[in-house]
């Protein structure tokens, strides 16, 4: 059992410290649940799970992540992987040159003790059938990371990182954009195999459509960096039916 | 200088007797020299090296033999291969014969000194024949004073070797000079790969390398050559490379750096029929304050004849690259294609990588382009990789490894492709 808690968090762009983008959001993740964030572009979504991970162009100006009550913030961004948190890129970056295979294999080796050789053997046999479930022909694999990809493709490859690297956590930024229905369902299922009482996941989405497949224990609704409104499944399509500026509504007394 | 067989021909006494004469009277490298521009002069000397390798007693070169055994090079050891031949320090230390169907076809690998012995019309005709004149002039003269080392591969028409050859040249113990120097005949519709691999015993042995190798490709002819250098961190090395290309001959050259202190490589193809083809490669991983210089020619001497350069460094630490490279085109080659492109990958700001592009046209109806960039790693690519658990160090290695994948590419032996992959990552280990 492993917990993610995000406390107080305030983050801003690392060239404009004084200008927070989430100003204060608090959650807990345990293993098993899957946590929706939904809200209006522009609300800090993005800027939250990209923080926590530890991307190099925004700052945690205040507040804390603890992973199994352990800060994360002094751990360079390899080091948080390591530890169990993957993030899902909204857009995963191409690597030319870089096959699928050998990046996913430095990826299983980085997380092996020192001195410890990969059994190229087993990891290909576990590769293979990561990709038999999620339905990706084996040919992938000498492709390089995302080059050429198309939407649907980059989103499957993220799936397959993650399903071979096993994390406690997934930060799943925006998973849907750019794919059509059944782009998305291919991609709905594969986050559905992977779930179980071993994973946490943070789902963030604008859109209510991705969580008529991937259904969410929990709904969070984020609006101008903050969380403004949390419940259950229902939330989410109750969100679906009023729209956003309802959110804008309840924010207003929130924050008065 | 002292001859080291008495049953080497007068006419090679001469030869090395005048190429002995050059090295003398040529001056040493000047930054005035245009040809030398950007490059690190005061480092390139030959004081306190036996310049002359001294003979030895049966014991010494036995012990030689010995050390070279565990000096043996990762295209030996782990590819399929037709014959090769090994020296250290000048001297033969292994061969591995060709197989009889191939020696009853006419095809001869053999040490330099022998084929000058047995086969004198081919080293009369070829060796040298063509010049590189790119500055390292003085250095191959003292190649050609001073070669007992090297190979001849002659391919007779029409005459496939399917299976690469390789030859092995290391250097061992300090101040240590050698000179290997390859010669390379294909005949007409002849195919053949030869893989050459220079390296150091010891890696932080002072030597010196001036490595010569001449490849001719006749009419309809396949070559393809790569050159892997692991030379010690305190090597000054020289090569030059003179690929000339005939009718419908399409010759693919991949020189890989990793080793040294300071590694020139002269390299300059000569497109001399129409249809003929030059594919000129190259990768460099460039750390510590190693500093590599590469000066290129592309001469375009008949109509419809082409040429590909793309020669890639990685550059680490407080590495410094120099490429220069001219492509010309002589007046009757009309309809030449030609293409020059140096890449460099910046992975450090301490890192510093010249280009000097140019091209030389004397025809009007021609194609001729090139380019030159640095670049770092974009930001987004190094935490993508960060953001799987993969450490900086090691995403470096592996964006290097995708950066060099476009040039191994083009080899179509995939075993090869494999090897050099893996000798390329060794520079990581270090």
């Amino acid at each position: 059992m492993h917990t993610l808690e995000i406390r107080d968090l305030v983050v801003a762009l690392t060239e404009t410290p004084d200008k927070p983008i989430v100003k204060g959001v608090s959650l807990t993740i345990k293993s098993g649940e899957v946590h929706a964030v939904m809200g209006p572009n522009g609300t800090g979504k993005s800027t939250l799970s990209k923080a926590i991970a530890g991307h190099p162009d925004y700052t945690i100006t205040s507040g804390d992540v603890f992973l199994d009550g352990k800060s994360v913030l002094e751990m360079e961004p390899d080091e948080r992987a390591r530890a169990g948190i993957f993030l899902a890129f909204q857009y995963p970056s191409e690597i030319p040159g870089v096959s699928i295979a050998n990046f996913l294999r430095a990826a299983v080796q980085a997380r092996l003790g020192e001195g410890e050789d990969l059994d190229a053997v087993a990891y290909y046999k576990n590769l293979y059938a990561k990709m038999d479930m999620l339905k990706i022909d084996r040919k992938f694999t000498s492709r390089a990371v995302n080059e050429g990809f198309s939407g649907g493709e980059k989103k499957r490859c993220e799936i397959l990182q993650m399903a071979m690297l096993e994390p406690s956590f997934a930060l799943m930024d925006e998973t849907d954009s750019g794919l059509d229905i059944d782009a998305l369902k291919i991609v709905a299922e594969g986050v559905n195999q992977l779930r179980g009482p071993k994973l946490g996941v943070l789902l963030i989405t604008h859109y209510q459509r991705l969580l008529n497949h991937i259904v969410p224990d929990y709904v969070h609704v984020m609006y101008d960096g903050r969380i403004v409104k949390s419940g259950d499944k229902n939330l989410a399509i109750e969100l679906e039916a009023k729209g956003y500026d309802w959110v804008k509504d309840i924010a207003v007394p929130a924050m008065s | 200088m002292t001859a080291s067989a008495s049953t080497l021909p007068q006419w090679w006494l001469d030869t090395r007797a005048a190429a002995w004469d050059r090295y003398n009277a040529a001056p040493a490298p000047s930054r005035a020299d245009e040809r030398w521009r950007f490059s690190d002069v005061a480092g390139i000397t030959l004081d306190g090296l036996a310049i002359e390798p001294a003979a030895l007693s049966d014991s010494e070169i036995l012990a030689l033999k010995t050390k070279a055994q565990g000096a043996l090079s990762p295209f030996r050891a782990t590819l399929k291969h037709a014959a090769s031949l090994s020296f250290i320090n000048n001297r033969l230390s292994h061969s591995a014969s060709l197989p009889g169907e191939l020696t009853a076809k006419g095809v001869i690998f053999c040490p330099i000194e022998e084929a000058i012995e047995k086969y004198p019309q081919h080293i009369q005709t070829y060796l040298q024949k063509h010049d590189v004149a790119l500055g390292s002039e003085k250095f191959t003269a003292l190649n050609t004073a001073l070669t007992t080392s090297g190979a001849l591969l002659y391919v007779p028409k029409n005459v496939v070797v399917e299976l690469p050859l390789i030859l092995e040249h290391i250097a061992t113990d300090d101040d240590a000079c050698v000179y290997p120097h390859t010669l390379v005949i294909l005949e007409d519709n002849a195919r053949a790969t030869l893989i050459e691999y220079f390296a150091s015993a010891e890696p932080g042995a002072r030597h010196f390398a001036s490595g010569v190798n001449d490849l001719h490709a006749g009419a309809g002819a396949q070559l393809t050559y790569i050159g892997a250098q692991s030379w010690s961190s305190n090597t000054l090395a020289f090569q030059t490379n003179s690929i000339v290309a005939q009718r419908d001959a399409r010759v693919t050259s991949l020189n890989v750096h990793l080793g040294g202190r300071q590694a020139r490589h002269e390299s300059h193809s000569r497109l001399q029929g129409p249809g003929a083809h030059s594919e000129m490669l190259a990768l460099t991983i460039a750390t510590g304050a190693q500093q590599f210089d590469q000066r290129t020619l592309q001469t375009h001497q008949a109509p419809h004849t082409s040429s590909n350069l793309l020669y890639k460094n990685a550059l680490l630490d407080t590495a410094k690259t120099i490429f220069s490279g001219l492509i010309i085109v002589e007046p009757d080659a009309q309809k030449t294609d030609a293409y020059q492109s140096n890449r460099n990958l910046m992975l450090s700001d301490a890192a510093e990588s010249n280009s000097l592009p140019g091209l030389e046209i004397q025809a009007n109806d021609v194609r001729c382009t090139h380019g030159a960039t640095s670049a770092r790693i974009p930001a987004e690519q190094e935490f993508y990789l960060q953001s799987r658990g993969i450490d900086p160090a090691q995403a470096h290695e592996l964006l290097v490894a995708g950066f060099f994948e476009e040039v191994l590419n083009k080899l179509e032996n995939e075993e090869l492709h494999a090897v050099l992959a893996s000798l390329l990552q060794t520079k990581f280990k270090k």
